[in-house]
């Protein structure tokens, strides 16, 4: 039974983390179809910035309590002068064009990024695991959890529904929804698409730098830890369908308890869990769990 | 006739002067070493900060005896240093071009970048020293005239920590592996797992975790570590995902309820210091940073290396710097057989079977037909003293009794039991 509840809690709490990625990737493809390769890059941002912080914070002595209030803070910082500077900057530049170019140069922007970081902070890991250790463990039978875990569930949680409220339930979602719909005829109507596109693009990259920030205290902040989270993050929100939420949200976790199970029974196979799960999702949705019908425009 | 006679002359004076500087040519080393990627921060950076401030020394003559000599017998040295990021295929194109702009190459960290490197350096006909990977294949699968390895293979780091556990927990029942699924993860469990059984007939196998690299997030893996029961946990994790399974296992009480083993625990000593729990067993692939004997040339270096780059030499750092003066003393080995400015052919054969002193030990050309180095081994236990970070309880193992004898393949000599000659 404490195997079981193991295997169920693992996996949340790896979906938790696979959907923060997952929901600003497939907010911005559904918004501006923009496969953004960069999303891995503003996801290390994010856990560099937040170990940063959170490191000077505490080196100068502050309650350790303080530092998750500096995570969201860096998620924050990191969403709100990267997205527009990118949005803006660059990829304004290229709408229009075919969704390989767009591809193309949020691939270029992931390079680039990750040389940033290199000559920002070099090579060296950061470790600021305090955070992490801070609230203590509770127990699932004999086997020990960190707190921490059940913080980020709360976080994937919470910024789910806020998307979603956001989305369905707000002036500015539902504009964003008849963006998605039709741009054309969203434009015709008075929508200002440009303005939703920054909106849209600011918020994914927020999203994607608090998947990195409250990652940061359980792991070693190195070079490179945003290549892994955007081939996991692509596979996810291919198995729940381009552009949905509610998709992203069950791929992850089918993702998450499926990789869980195999690391425990069948630990040869953990390395191909996930495209097991997108293969057989594809054999019978092609288009994934939840992609929207798509009108044939003639 | 006057005229014949000044051009004579001239050519002549031209030609002595040629042959002058001929014998003070610099010696073009290419490295090879990860400037950019995970494995930058543990392997590479120190190896290229050690590449550097060892070239410097040498140069000047600052490197105590016996290599006190100005380069390499005189010749200066000069380094092209080349990122090994990028992968086995990059690698090979870049070793082409490499080797057109430089006299010998010494890198490569990943076991990968060595397989594929060591059969386009042979068809080059490029004097290539790999100094950190670790696979045992590399001469024992295949045999090269002009490829060598001054860093021991990872055979005696799985060997050594096998002895070094059962020799302090004999009662040792079980045993479960946490590794990561590429050649050196799969290689390292399968020589500890086979060293364990055979020094241990009966020994159980609970589980064997093979995590994808930089995975960096070991959750669900911690939980079946702990749910396993097993007595000792083996993990030859390094970089990001080596941290990452410290900082996310030990408040989970991993290493309070097993004995840990790190193989290529060492470079993760310098950022994680007292967070690495008491009673870890780490090693270092060799007698390498804390782990190599207090002599003045261990002291040197460890000095200048700390002086100028604020941090102390971890073994990847210690493994470059003895592919250098390896490489040093072949040349000066070539000077001494007669040939003022030796020429590949002497300074290979000069290498092959050679006995030279590096930076923690003595190095013996030993295996490979005289290609591949061993080295003595050790290893110790974490244990934080009065808010200090130390290793305790250091055994050394010669080299003898953890690698194989010349001949035979790793994987067999452990399966046989290990004998030594």
């Amino acid at each position: 039974m404490t195997d079981l509840a193991a295997v169920v809690f693992d996996g949340v709490v790896y979906s938790s983390w696979l959907f923060m990625m997952a929901a600003g990737l497939t907010l911005i493809y559904g918004v501006m179809r923009i496969l953004n390769i960069a999303h891995g890059s503003l996801y290390a941002l994010g856990a560099y910035v937040g170990a940063s912080l959170v490191g000077a914070w505490l080196a100068a002595g502050y309650p350790p309590v303080g530092s998750y209030a500096l995570l969201l803070a860096a998620a924050l910082l990191v969403g709100l002068v990267t997205g527009p500077l990118l949005e803006r900057g660059l990829l304004r530049l290229m709408y229009g064009r075919d969704e390989v170019v767009l591809l193309l140069v949020t691939y270029a922007v992931f390079l680039i990024l990750e040389d940033v970081i290199k000559l920002a902070w070099g090579v060296e890991s950061l470790v600021v695991a305090e955070p992490y250790a801070l609230p203590g463990n509770f127990h699932i039978g004999t086997l020990a959890y960190p707190v921490y875990n059940l913080i980020l569930i709360g976080a994937a949680v919470v910024i789910g529904l806020a998307v979603a409220w956001g989305l369905y339930r707000t002036r500015q979602g539902k504009l964003l929804l008849a963006v998605i719909h039709d741009r054309e005829i969203a434009a015709a109507m008075g929508i200002n698409v440009g303005r939703v596109y920054l909106f849209t693009f600011t918020i994914g990259a927020a999203l994607a730098a608090a998947g990195g920030a409250l990652t940061a205290p359980a792991i070693a902040v190195s070079p490179g830890i945003g290549v892994e989270v955007i081939v996991l993050s692509f596979a996810v929100v291919v198995i729940g369908g381009l552009g949905s939420l509610g998709g992203a949200a069950l791929g992850a976790l089918a993702v998450g308890i499926v990789r869980s199970a195999m690391v425990r029974y069948w630990p040869e196979g953990e390395l191909f869990s996930v495209y097991l799960v997108m293969a057989l999702v594809l054999i019978a949705r092609p288009k994934g769990l939840f992609a929207a019908p798509e009108a044939r425009k003639i | 006739m006057k005229r014949a006679l000044f051009q004579l002359v001239a050519a002549g004076l031209t030609a002595l002067l040629a042959a002058a500087a001929g014998a003070q040519q610099p010696v073009r080393i290419g490295i090879v070493t990860f400037l950019s990627g995970p494995a930058a921060g543990p392997f590479g950076v120190p190896a290229r900060n050690a590449a550097e401030i060892m070239a410097e020394s040498i140069n000047a003559g600052r490197v105590p005896a016996p290599y006190a000599t100005k380069g390499l017998g005189g010749a200066p040295i000069e380094l092209v240093i080349i990122d090994e990021a990028g992968g086995p295929q990059k690698q090979v194109a870049e070793l082409r071009n490499l080797a057109q702009r430089v006299d010998l190459v010494i890198g490569y960290i990943s076991s990968g970048d060595c397989l594929a490197v060591a059969p386009v350096a042979e068809e080059l006909k490029k004097f290539t020293v790999l100094f950190d990977c670790g696979t045992p294949r590399i001469f024992e699968d295949a045999s090269y005239k002009y490829v060598f390895r001054t860093g021991p293979h990872a055979t005696m780091d799985n060997v050594s920590t096998a002895l070094y556990v059962l020799e302090r927990r004999p009662n040792v029942r079980s045993i479960a592996g946490i590794n990561q699924n590429y050649a050196w993860g799969q290689d390292s469990w399968t020589d500890f797992e086979a060293a364990m059984k055979a020094l241990k007939p009966g020994i159980e196998i609970k589980t064997s975790q093979m995590t994808k690299l930089f995975a960096g997030q070991f959750g669900a893996e911690i939980s079946t570590l702990l749910s396993s029961g097993a007595d000792v946990i083996h993990s030859s994790f390094w970089g990001g995902d080596l941290e990452g399974l410290v900082l996310q296992g030990a408040p989970r009480g991993l290493f309070d309820k097993h004995v840990i083993v790190l193989s290529a625990g060492e470079p993760a000593i310098n950022r994680l210091g007292t967070k690495i729990p008491d009673g870890t067993i780490i090693g270092a692939r060799g007698p390498f940073g804390p782990f190599a004997p207090d002599t003045e040339f261990n002291r040197w270096f460890r000095g200048v290396f700390q002086e100028r780059f604020g941090v102390p030499p971890n073994y990847a750092s210690y493994k470059m710097t003895n592919a250098l003066l390896g490489v040093k003393a072949a040349y000066e080995k070539a000077q001494k057989a007669g040939a003022a400015s030796p020429n590949q052919e002497r300074i290979i054969a000069a290498f092959e079977n050679l006995t030279f002193e590096g930076v923690g030990g003595t190095v013996k050309m030993s295996l490979g037909k005289g290609h591949q180095a061993v080295m003595d081994v050790a290893v110790g236990t974490a244990k934080t003293v009065g808010g200090e970070f130390r290793i305790v309880d250091i055994k050394r193992y010669p080299a003898d009794q953890v690698n194989p004898p010349e001949g035979v393949k790793s994987e067999a000599w452990i399966r046989s039991g290990m004998k030594t000659k």
